[in-house]
């Protein structure tokens, strides 16, 4: 059992708080216990969101006590009856690396000291995992990224992100769903939609899902390109 | 049967109770700025509380109708005429064919509520009618509204109209709005959530159906201002390295990055969703107990009954 706390957030929310780091097994507890939650409790709930080291449970506060709900929580989180790890899926995603679909490509490079491949090299060369979704529709936060390219975000955030850009910061790594500002450091484009709204499965990963990235030539991109 | 926008307004949105379900995907909740005007305007005209209604913002439309409709508003109290006969708001309506819906002046509050009669039966999206600007989710791609936008007018499921139900009055100038402490109260100096009541901020411009940024006294974090990004509930006051709160609003994304010193009550959600920029804001700390028996007595009155 992982020491935690549970917050109010507000009257119609509360939070599962877990030491405030990032890793696997505090991301896979929480899984469990979200996945748990759901399983009892889904048709009282609103919504259930992992966050980092968190689990925010959302209700109707006239429909349901929020010191019970408390309660619950507490019993999840000090069990192990939520604690089987649970198997995230695969992910691949064709990524077209460099030129016009990746122009920070270069910079990452020289801060990193090697090659533009190298750099490829090194975002393709371990599966990341999805530790939290959020900021716009299908947007993954991926990690954790290889040291050597932990930059920090650009100073000045670009106010355009082409949707499709792969991207790095803060040792993580991400795809731009759709397009907004964005202060992260584009290396490439994928073909695939993360978010699409009129599929049976919204988005394309879910918390705790294992992604890799591979490399695809220009001619690919333009072949397969959904957007 | 379908309703035709003239004139969009300045912010015309079609809203329903909010996309829930699909947080855990990204995907914002946002609906109505104030929902207890979206439960009540539908109620007077007979639909569910979450049928879809637009949300009008400070300059509102002009709407065309092509058959005879049922309409009433609630929330923001404007000037309005229908087929050029003076509306008491609060008070279902009609609307014949070929007439026109004009708002005028807003008199008080910021954003209301039209419901139709059947509701407003644009496709859903993810379960929901609701417009989500930001994500650009919803009906017309997740859009505002346009002139020569076309509303289809549903047959949606009826009840007998409301008639007891409390208006709830606009605030005018500002607000005290109840907050429970937290969820990050520990990562300010102590004390601080207690002496909320004794500032006062001010919505700026640089306000939406996202959030509202207010001016005031900073509020001076303990410790570091960056935080490991989780759930963030409406009505959140997240607090940057700044010092200057932002309050979460309807729209909000999913997620955020900035301690929450704490949060608006559901009860008084309908209040802060009526301040517009230059309003005031003075933020009371209440228990969550406190909260709840604030929302019971807030649903008792859209049901006509007195506390």
């Amino acid at each position: 059992m992982l020491p935690f706390r549970i917050r109010a957030a507000g009257d119609a929310a509360l939070v599962l708080e877990l030491p405030a780091v990032v890793d696997e097994a505090t991301s896979a507890r929480l899984i469990a216990i979200a996945d748990a939650v759901r399983s009892r409790y889904g048709a009282i709930l609103r919504d259930a969101v992992v966050g980092y080291h968190t689990l925010t449970v959302y209700f109707d506060p006239l429909a349901v006590d929020g010191a019970w709900m408390a309660g619950e929580l507490e019993a999840l989180a000090a069990s192990d009856t939520a604690s089987a790890p649970p198997s995230g899926g695969s992910v691949d995603i064709p990524v077209c690396y460099g030129g016009e679909f990746g122009p920070d490509l270069p910079d990452v490079a020289a801060a990193a000291g090697c090659s533009p491949d190298d750099v490829v090299e090194l975002h393709t060369s371990r599966p990341y995992r999805v530790f939290v979704i959020g900021f716009v529709p299908g947007f993954a936060y991926m990690g954790p990224v290889d040291e050597r390219l932990a930059l920090p975000r650009r100073s000045s955030p670009r106010t355009r992100v082409p949707p499709g850009s792969v991207a790095i910061a803060a040792g993580q790594t991400g795809i731009y769903p759709m397009e907004t500002p964005g202060g992260w450091h584009i290396l490439g484009r994928t073909p695939l939609r993360p978010f699409d709204e009129t599929r049976a499965q919204p988005v394309l990963f879910r918390v705790g899902d294992r992604v890799r990235f591979h490399a695809i030539s220009a001619a690919e991109y333009a072949r397969t390109a959904t957007w | 049967m379908a309703i035709t926008v003239v004139r969009a307004g300045m912010l015309t949105t079609v809203q329903d109770l909010g996309r829930w379900g699909h947080q855990h995907l990204g995907v914002p909740v946002a609906g109505p700025m104030d929902w207890y005007a979206h439960r009540l305007a539908n109620r007077l005209v007979g639909n569910p509380d979450d049928a879809a209604a637009l949300e009008v913002t400070l300059i509102g439309p002009e709407l065309a109708t092509d058959a005879h409709v049922v309409c009433a508003t609630a929330g923001a109290e404007f000037e309005l005429t229908a087929g050029g006969r003076s509306i008491v708001p609060g008070e279902a309506f009609e609307l014949r064919a070929g007439e026109r819906l004009r708002f005028g002046p807003c008199r008080a509050g910021c954003r209301a509520t039209l419901a139709v009669a059947g509701g407003l039966a644009v496709p859903p999206v993810l379960g929901s009618r609701a417009t989500s600007l930001i994500s650009r989710l919803g009906p017309f791609g997740g859009r505002a509204l346009q002139a020569g936008d076309s509303l289809p007018v549903g047959t949606g499921p009826r009840r007998p109209p409301a008639t007891g139900a409390v208006r709830l009055a606009p605030p005018a100038g500002g607000a005290r709005l109840r907050v429970v402490p937290g969820p990050h109260e520990d990562r300010f100096a102590a004390g601080t959530v207690e002496d909320l009541p004794a500032r006062r901020y001010v919505v700026t411009p640089e306000s939406n159906r996202m959030g509202y940024r207010l001016e005031g006294p900073p509020i001076v974090h303990s410790g570091s201002a960056d935080m490991l990004s989780d759930a963030t509930p409406v009505g959140s006051i997240q607090v940057p390295a700044s010092g200057l709160p932002i309050l979460l609003m309807a729209d909000r994304q999913t997620t955020g990055g900035y301690p929450r010193i704490a949060t608006v009550i559901t009860a008084d959600l309908p209040v802060a969703g009526q301040l517009a920029p230059g309003d005031w804001i003075e933020f009371v700390p209440c228990t969550r107990r406190q909260a709840v028996e604030a929302l019971r007595e807030r649903v008792a009155a859209l049901q006509g009954l007195r506390p």
